[in-house]
């Protein structure tokens, strides 16, 4: 430690140089910022093919690695899906398919969507590529293990996917896991499956360990000067509070699929009691099979808000900053993110209100669920209110965000359903929280993930994607899935159960048949429209308009780089020094209608800036 | 088209779907009616909270759609709106708790009068099992079962002698009398669920779970497993049929008891022992 602050000095000195100049009266002294404490890291710069692209240490590197295998990853998890309608629509086309094939492929495309899609893409992606750049660092704090976190979850997928070629296939216990069917026969893959289901996400909590230290000592430590931690961009916030969520969550996670394993293999009985099997007594004895549900949970819920807050984080910044407005109630917002994620450690519970667990815990889980609803509806507030007077670029980025509101609204209230432990127990198992869960933590974050695709494409590739083309995309995805999800509710009303592989003729579900084939139908449609975003992709790499410096005239750092796109090492010569908050559009009094935050307060005297 | 139309054409869809919908909760078939109550008062206040929400989404994307020679207002925060908004949200959600807790705790405090039904799940089928005149049901444990004892009664446990066996997935049920449903697997989780009586709870290997309802309206009703329990799940159904007191009782008499059964196998035990030594 101490030869590194040695090593440091000659920075130190230079940057107080600067900053002494002001009094001599080159800078002003309201244009003061804090020197700099710690020096700037050295890098490793790959020379070759490998250490480029492949084994590569620059974290805007990592996070494209990151965004290709997740979505690879999610396009299996969507192919699964289309599987699953064609058989719960048009089940004689569906002959191939047994229901050995329709649990594994629930569970698949569960367990794919939840952690190898939606959490590897938010924080392994845009939680990659963007915190350097949005506070102002040369890279991650801690390049190597950066590029280590990445080929754990590599092999972590290869894992997964090699449970598809096994004897008995990949497990299909449903993504919830739970013993003791996930480890006992007449559960498909009840052997080799499940043992590697657990194996790789062992090894996906261990890369991601890596990862998540990373983004939090990154935010914590190695900001830009003046980047303090209430200027910081909400994207940055929603990853580093999402990120200390899936530190404390995924342990639990990790230590129930290491449970399970050994339950499994050695013959433990941790979550396994007596159990009679074909007229035989099983070796197990005095384990809690909801023990397992209790683990599994406080990392399944913390796991949601670890989905959602880098997408109610990268929402407001987009729609900062395509409605030309600063993001209504700063502090509030952060402070939100912040409360969310501590109260979503306490309300885990609420997946288990039928779970036979002591019926008392539910006034408390219950309680606690519906407090929840406070902090996010008052984000949902303000991001309405941030359109409120704004002017508003009616452009595909912010299509994405007003669709997220929509289906973020809708899933939200459709949850205080179902935490509202007595409404929970005519709706729990039903395709009421199929529905549910699906808007909120499925559609709801993948229009954001879509949002920011849009956004920051310009940044990554520089090249604008085709409007034309990304309003299709939109349209298509928001109408179909909303026409999937909403009437869905409806079946889990009349009372029809979740993880059925067919129906049959119970009296009174005969009538969903119509409502399956149009579910079915719209399904296959949103799953096609993806790949227009893929063309949209491969064409504007070849011929897309050029974007240039800055297309979208946001103030944040990530856009202020000395090269589009930004290089290794981000920054150039110097680190860019931040005087402001990431939101000041429209500034009464600025020529501009945006001031970025490396603009010193002496160029905008004239103006009313409120916050800084 | 200018996308707010397309919006509010989605939001208007959705409030008609929601009057004209086809689809929708069966009768209720039991005294649960004030979950379906709760849910209506749901729907209205978080409707009316979509509503809002999406209708002022769209208002603001009309009105302030881009203008070059405009500028967005700069207003970073509104203490005083961000109160007021606060305090509603808080009161809304706690209008929906209050009735959400206390039918909760209707569901978790049984009355006295409730009739206890040993409700026995396994890969992929029902048993049932009442208490006799004794009014009592006999202890049980998983490695009792077998051919001559398929409830796993404990034999030193007096109360169980009398216990009815309804070794079929259909049961009986006595209309406007409460049940406590008690429920146990022997094998994985399981979950014994009528739609039309509203109440659910899970099966759970290693301990007795409970719930309890009151039937409301005679008639035969579908019994589905509702925790996924393995390959066969979608085809563990059962049946229930209410009926009143007198069908009751007297479907009840024709069911076998626990001595009745031990009787019937000592005499086929007899049986065998004489052919054996003929």
């Amino acid at each position: 430690m101490s030869e590194d602050f040695n090593d440091n000095k000659t920075i130190r000195a230079q940057s107080s140089e600067t900053i002494s100049g002001g009094g001599s009266g080159t800078t002003p002294d309201m244009d003061y910022v804090r020197p700099a404490e710690v020096g700037e890291q050295d890098l490793y710069h790959g020379h070759s093919f490998i250490t480029k692209w492949i084994f590569c240490q620059d974290a805007k590197v990592i996070g494209v690695q990151y965004f290709l295998l997740a979505t690879f990853t999610g396009i299996i998890g969507l192919i699964l899906s289309w599987l699953m309608r064609l058989q719960l629509g048009f089940p004689e086309l569906a002959t191939f398919m047994t229901a050995e094939h329709y649990y594994q492929f629930v569970t698949m495309h569960g367990m794919i969507m939840v952690v190898y899609f939606l959490t590897a893409l938010f924080l392994g992606g845009f939680g990659n590529y963007l915190i350097p750049l949005m506070v102002g660092a040369r890279d991650m704090v801690f390049p190597y293990l950066n590029m280590v976190s990445f080929w754990s979850f590599f092999v972590a997928v290869g894992v997964l996917l090699a449970s598809f070629f096994v004897p008995g296939g990949p497990t299909g216990s449903g993504w919830t896991l739970y013993p003791p069917q996930a480890i006992l026969e007449g559960t498909p893959g009840s052997g080799y499956g499940i043992m590697l289901m657990c194996i790789s996400l062992i090894l996906f909590v261990a890369g991601f360990t890596m990862g998540g230290l990373n983004y939090l000592i990154t935010v914590l430590q190695a900001r830009t000067r003046g980047m303090t931690l209430m200027r910081m961009p909400l994207t940055v916030w929603g990853i580093f509070t999402a990120t200390v969520l899936a530190m404390l969550a995924f342990p639990a996670l990790l230590v129930g699929a290491l449970m399970m394993s050994l339950d499994n293999v050695l013959g433990t009985s941790f979550f396994m009691p007596t159990i009679l099997k074909a007229g035989e007594v099983l070796e197990y004895g005095g384990g809690s099979p909801i023990l397992f549900q209790h683990l599994f949970w406080f990392f399944g819920h913390p796991e949601v808000y670890i989905v959602a807050l880098p997408a109610f984080g990268i929402i407001s910044d987009l729609i900062s900053v395509h409605a030309r407005k600063n993001i209504f109630g700063y502090r509030m917002m952060v402070w939100a993110i912040v409360g969310i994620g501590a109260l979503s450690f306490f309300v885990w519970a609420h997946h288990m209100y039928v779970s036979g667990m002591n019926p008392w815990f539910g006034f408390f889980f219950a309680t606690t669920t519906l407090i929840i609803a406070v902090p996010t509806a008052m984000k949902v507030y303000n991001w309405i209110l941030t359109l409120w007077r704004g002017n508003i670029r009616l452009n595909t980025v912010m299509l994405w965000c007003l669709g997220f509101i929509v289906t973020f609204v809708n899933g939200g209230i459709t949850g205080i359903f179902l935490g509202n432990v007595s409404v929970d127990v005519p709706l729990s198992d039903t395709y009421f929280v199929i529905a549910h869960f699906h808007m909120v933590m499925g559609i709801a974050p993948l229009m954001v993930i879509m949002g920011a695709v849009y956004h920051w494409f310009p940044l990554v590739a520089g090249r604008f994607l085709d409007e034309k083309l990304g309003k299709w995309h939109f349209w298509l995805t928001f109408l179909g899935a909303y026409s999937i999800y909403f009437p869905m509710h409806y079946l889990g009303f009349i009372g029809v159960p979740r993880r059925y592989f067919e129906m049959y003729d119970s009296p009174y579900v005969t009538s969903a048949v119509g409502m399956n084939e149009f579910i079915s139908l719209a399904a296959f449609i949103v799953g096609a429209a993806q790949f227009i975003l893929i063309y949209n992709i491969i064409k504007t790499l070849k011929t897309g308009k050029p974007a240039g410096h800055n297309p979208w005239q946001a103030c944040s750092l990530e856009w202020l780089t000395p090269k589009v796109p930004p290089e290794h090492g981000n920054w150039g010569d110097r680190l860019p020094v931040v005087h402001r908050w990431a939101y000041d559009f429209s500034v009464p009094g600025a020529k501009e209608d945006f001031i970025t935050q490396t603009t010193p307060p002496s160029e905008v005297a004239h103006t009313k800036v409120e916050k800084t | 088209m200018h996308p707010g139309i397309i919006f509010f054409l989605v939001i208007l869809g959705s409030i008609l779907f929601h009057i004209f919908t086809p689809w929708y909760w069966t009768d209720v078939a039991s005294n649960w009616g004030g979950m379906d109550d709760t849910i209506t008062l749901t729907f209205w206040i978080g409707g009316g909270v979509f509503i809002a929400v999406c209708l002022f989404m769209i208002y603001c994307v009309f009105k302030f759609s881009y203008k070059k020679d405009r500028k967005a207002e700069y207003k970073p925060e509104d203490k005083k709106l961000e109160k007021i908004l606060t305090w509603a949200t808080t009161l809304g959600v706690a209008a929906l708790l209050a009735p959400g807790l206390i039918i909760w705790n209707q569901y978790v405090n049984v009355p006295k009068n409730a009739i206890e039904i040993d409700v026995m799940a396994w890969q992929w089928g029902w048993q049932y099992r009442l208490p006799g005149k004794d009014g009592k049901l006999g202890t049980t444990k998983v490695v009792n079962i077998n051919d001559n004892n398929p409830f796993g009664i404990n034999l030193d446990d007096p109360f169980g002698n009398d216990d009815v066996m309804i070794q079929s997935d259909v049961i009986n049920l006595e209309n406007n009398r409460p049940v406590k449903i008690l429920l146990r697997s022997v094998d994985v989780l399981h979950n014994w669920y009528v739609p039309q009586f509203r109440a659910k709870m899970d099966a759970v290997p290693g301990i007795v779970t409970y719930y309890w309802f009151e039937p409301n309206k005679t008639g035969e009703f579908e019994v589905l497993c509702a925790e996924y329990c393995g390959v066969g799940h979608y085809a563990m159904r059962g049946g229930v049929e209410v009926q009143d007191k007198q069908n009751y009782d007297n479907w009840l008499q024709q069911q076998e008891t626990f001595s009745d059964l031990i009787a019937k196998q000592k005499i086929l035990e007899n049986e065998k022992t004489k052919l054996v030594k003929k």
